[in-house]
């Protein structure tokens, strides 16, 4: 059954900072399933635009609109709630405990009532889900570890990991492959995507690395000076040359 | 950024069982055993301060709570003033001194306070927490003293030994029964706050320490997590409150002063705050400290307890339970051979 | 209208006197953010100390004028001593721990403060009246003042602006804002941050240590008197915006009028009205009046 509505829409979206306008009336549509890359360079308002489909900010204009609902506003908790799940370029890990009960708090969070005080954390259907989760990521050998313990690379995936388990309509990525090292990016990109693709799930991911965009995503939305100067194929889009200077020139 | 732990309260593992929560459950039973045999053991004097240190017990349990989380409380003077003074009004304005009646309303009156000032006190986080919280049982403080024809002012209340439903215990077991009285309260609010630590909750709150930002964007809310947290620590501060007036026998506006809850806080530093038992070992220990130092040192009080915490501090953060379980896991190890995978 | 000048005369006193209290607080806070609550221990100390001098020079039969320096000197000795002893020794090892390892720490120093001056200079209240005297009165509506409550009004503005002063106007106080604003980049250009840390908290100590000297001759200093001024001094920097030395001297007044008011007309008021207004303000404004907005960065 083909879906009209674009489960992400921005509609004028616009934040300036002082003099700076770092996003530009951003009007975008983004269907359910879909594989987006978003690419820019520093400065180039890409965060920005992250930051205000997250909640994180306020638009100073338009609109952002999540599976048909207005979620302009909105502060990340109720975004995550409404169904837009997101991972961090730095990951945001609970560093003391263990990478199964980090998990196993994301399962929680998203019940209605994520401060039951009575029943235990440790229950027969969120461990199962929980274990679920983390042998999707490969991470089952690190459940009972603390998440200190865990690699790089390992911390990444965790990250998405404790997004994705939150069973998003939307999965938002930032910059998931920064910080690791060039041998591992790919295989955390393949494991990263192919767990998404797995269940479907429309992703959305910030990246600098171009190779990484260019092999990962179905289709790449560029970001320059505030506004959004492309929006295509990987290979059509990545082909522009003012695309490629506005992306890889001006670093 | 985390606080020092030592040695976190993780009550099942799925992936190897620990030492710690193998012979968890038989320290338990055993250091249950104890407490219900210790009345025979101990002279009159000990066993006072053993009710006095269980009762205290509750309201560390709350502050520990909170440290728990990464936030200081200075204020939960205010609910243990407000449970000592429920007990107080009921000896002297409504000739009530039955405890079972009155530790409920303790508890009630505690939360609802805390339900009220909640709502406010929970948007803030550090330094603004613990002084905001401290503002308010200062000014109960202030009330205490300035209304005096009610509350007694600095003389205080005498309040009246207690009746158990309505059965008044003879003059000689009167400290038996309400010891076993208090215990049992004890017992059952300790099995609570285990499986409130255990439970979504109780977890959410340890990683408000650690990291408020993955709380917030997992779709829970962290002015939730506080708020729980913060009503039930008014009903412990409350509980405590009415459990140690009907102890002492005499309350006075000093119950709501700061530095009350900085004993209060002291005490879950001393024990240990990470874990249940830490606070109760720390209030034991509290009561022989101050018994002694009142003996030996009665114008350095301050000072040793100043000492203490800094001690505590640089050294041990994790207090005395740490303290135990560095003894306890380096004996297991002995007896075991191998060390654990 | 007699008594409105004297609440204004009073509300004026009260603000000197705790702007001199908070003002190395909120200095401390600025650079190190960590609320010391030891400063109440260091200011006792400073109005001991001072009391204590002052008062053995009379005893020697020397110039009653030389009680200021006497003061003085008490507060410098503490301020030079005790602060950079604080640092050095306790506070730097907890930097970079958890806040509330920090406040515990500091409040643990003051518990062995606030006993400290009792095992030196014992229980009983010490006076030296010697230099709010010496100065005469003024009568003000029918209420007697001495002049040194002038002095002092005029002593903290002159702190005041001398503090700001150094921090605006000199290459110290800009080092200084430049650590504030961003350590590591300090550090990065070659600042010595850790040397700067120990420079800030003396210098708070300082302050703390010259407002105690500063008031005590007003009052009889007694134990206890370092726990009573802690609550007093956050107040007054957090209504003020903690790290704002514009914030303290507003927070100062604005405590100190109420004080003054409530005094006069709700005298049952007193004690809490300190507690109400920060309670209030903080309500409306939590960052305080001159208070940064903290936005957190993911």
């Amino acid at each position: 059954m083909p879906e009209t509505h674009p489960i992400l829409e921005t509609v004028d979206l616009t934040k300036s900072f002082g003099m700076v306008k770092a996003a530009d009336r951003i009007t975008v549509q983004i269907a359910r399933g879909e594989l987006v890359g978003i690419v820019g360079a520093n400065g180039s308002g890409k965060t920005t635009f992250l930051n205000l489909i997250t909640g994180y900010l306020t638009p100073d204009h338009g609109r952002i609109l999540l599976m048909g609902q207005d979620s302009t506003g909105l502060p990340p908790r109720l975004v995550t709630r409404l169904g837009l799940a997101r991972s961090f370029q730095v990951p945001q890990l609970y560093t003391a405990m263990s990478v199964l009960e980090n998990v196993l708090l994301a399962l929680a969070a998203q019940t209605r009532k994520s401060t039951g005080f009575w029943k235990p954390l440790y229950r027969r259907q969120w461990l199962e889900e929980g274990m679920d989760v983390l042998a999707r990521f490969g991470l089952t050998s690190y459940a009972s570890r603390s998440v200190a313990e865990l690699p790089e690379g390992g911390r990444k995936l965790l990250d998405v990991a404790l997004s994705f388990a939150l069973k998003p309509q939307i999965l938002l990525m930032d910059e998931p492959t920064s910080g690791v090292s060039i041998e591992d990016k790919f295989q955390v990109m393949d494991t990263l995507v192919g767990v998404l693709q797995q269940s479907q799930m429309t992703t959305i991911f910030v990246e600098h690395d171009m190779d990484v965009v260019q092999r990962y995503s179905q289709r790449v939305l560029v970001f320059d000076n505030g506004e959004m100067v492309a929006d295509g194929t990987p290979n059509t889009v990545l082909a522009q040359p003012q695309v490629r200077r506005a992306v890889l020139g001006r670093e | 950024m985390q606080l020092k732990c030592g040695g976190s309260e993780t009550p099942r593992q799925t992936g190897g069982a620990t030492s710690r929560a193998q012979h968890f459950p038989l320290a338990g039973l055993i250091a249950a055993g104890l407490f219900v045999i210790v009345p025979f053991v101990v002279p009159g004097w000990m066993l006072f301060l053993l009710t006095v240190a269980l009762a205290k017990f509750m309201v560390v349990l709350a502050v520990a709570l909170f440290l728990r989380g990464g936030l200081v409380t200075f204020g939960h003077a205010l609910f243990y003033a407000i449970g000592a003074y429920t007990a107080g009004f009921g000896s002297k304005w409504f000739g009530v001194r039955d405890a079972v009646l009155l530790v409920p309303v303790g508890i009630l009156l505690g939360a609802c306070v805390a339900a009220l000032v909640g709502l406010f006190i929970t948007r803030y986080r550090g330094v603004f927490f613990s002084m905001l919280n401290l503002a308010l049982s200062m000014i109960l403080y202030a009330i205490l003293l300035k209304f005096y024809w009610v509350t007694g002012g600095t003389d205080g209340i005498s309040v009246r030994t207690p009746t158990l439903l309505g059965f008044v215990p003879p003059r000689d077991v009167l400290r038996l029964s309400y010891y076993y009285f208090t215990l049992v309260i004890t017992g059952a609010v300790t099995y609570a706050v285990h499986r409130f630590l255990a439970s979504p909750l109780g977890f959410f709150l340890k990683a408000l320490a650690d990291n408020e930002i993955r709380i917030e964007y997992s779709g829970a809310s962290v002015q939730r997590v506080i708020y729980s947290t913060y009503v039930l620590s008014g009903a412990l501060g409350g509980l405590a409150g009415v459990l140690v007036a009907f102890a002492v026998g005499h309350i006075v506006p000093e119950y709501a002063f700061w530095l009350q809850s900085g004993e209060f806080v002291f005490i879950a530093l001393l024990g240990g705050y990470s874990s249940v038992p830490g606070p109760l070992i720390g209030a034991i220990a509290f009561e022989f400290i101050r018994t002694y130092a009142n003996k030996y040192a009665p114008y350095a009080w301050q000072m040793t307890l100043g000492i203490i915490m800094l001690l505590i501090i640089l050294l041990q953060p994790g207090g005395l339970w740490a303290m135990y379980e560095g003894v306890a896991a380096r004996f297991s190890r002995r007896v075991e051979g191998a060390p654990h995978a | 209208m007699a008594t409105l000048t004297i609440i204004i005369v009073d509300g004026f006193v009260f603000a000197a006197i705790l702007f001199l209290l908070s003002v190395g607080l909120t200095l401390i806070f600025g650079v190190l953010r960590i609320l010391n609550i030891s400063h109440g221990g260091i200011y006792a100390l400073g109005a001991y100390m001072g009391t204590f001098l002052a008062l053995k020079i009379l005893d020697w039969g020397w110039n009653p004028y030389l009680t200021y320096v006497m003061l003085l000197a008490g507060a410098l000795i503490i301020g030079l001593v005790v602060g950079p002893l604080i640092e050095r020794l306790f506070l730097r090892r907890v930097y970079g721990q958890a806040e509330a390892i920090q406040l515990l720490l500091t409040f643990a120093i003051l518990l062995i403060l606030d006993d400290l001056i009792k095992l030196i200079w014992g229980t009983t209240p010490m006076l030296v009246s010697k230099p709010s005297t010496l100065l005469g009165q003024v009568s003000i509506g029918g209420i007697p003042y001495t002049w040194y409550h002038f002095v002092l009004i005029a002593v903290s503005i002159v702190f005041g602006g001398a503090l700001v002063w150094l921090v605006r106007g000199t290459r110290f106080g800009k080092i200084i804002v430049a650590v504030i604003s961003d350590r590591e980049v300090s550090q990065a250009v070659g600042i010595n941050v850790s040397r700067i840390y120990t420079v800030a908290f003396t210098l708070g100590a300082l302050c703390a240590a010259l407002g105690g000297a500063a008031i005590a001759p007003t009052i009889a200093v007694a134990p206890g008197f370092a726990v009573e001024v802690v609550v007093q001094s956050f107040a007054v920097i957090a209504i003020g915006g903690m790290g704002s030395l514009e914030g303290a001297a507003l927070g100062a007044l604005f405590i100190g009028l109420a004080r003054a008011l409530a005094i006069h007309l709700w005298p049952e008021f007193e004690l809490v009205v300190i507690y109400l207004i920060m309670l209030i303000v903080l309500m409306l404004k939590p960052e305080g009046l001159f208070g940064a907005v903290e936005v957190r960065r993911i």
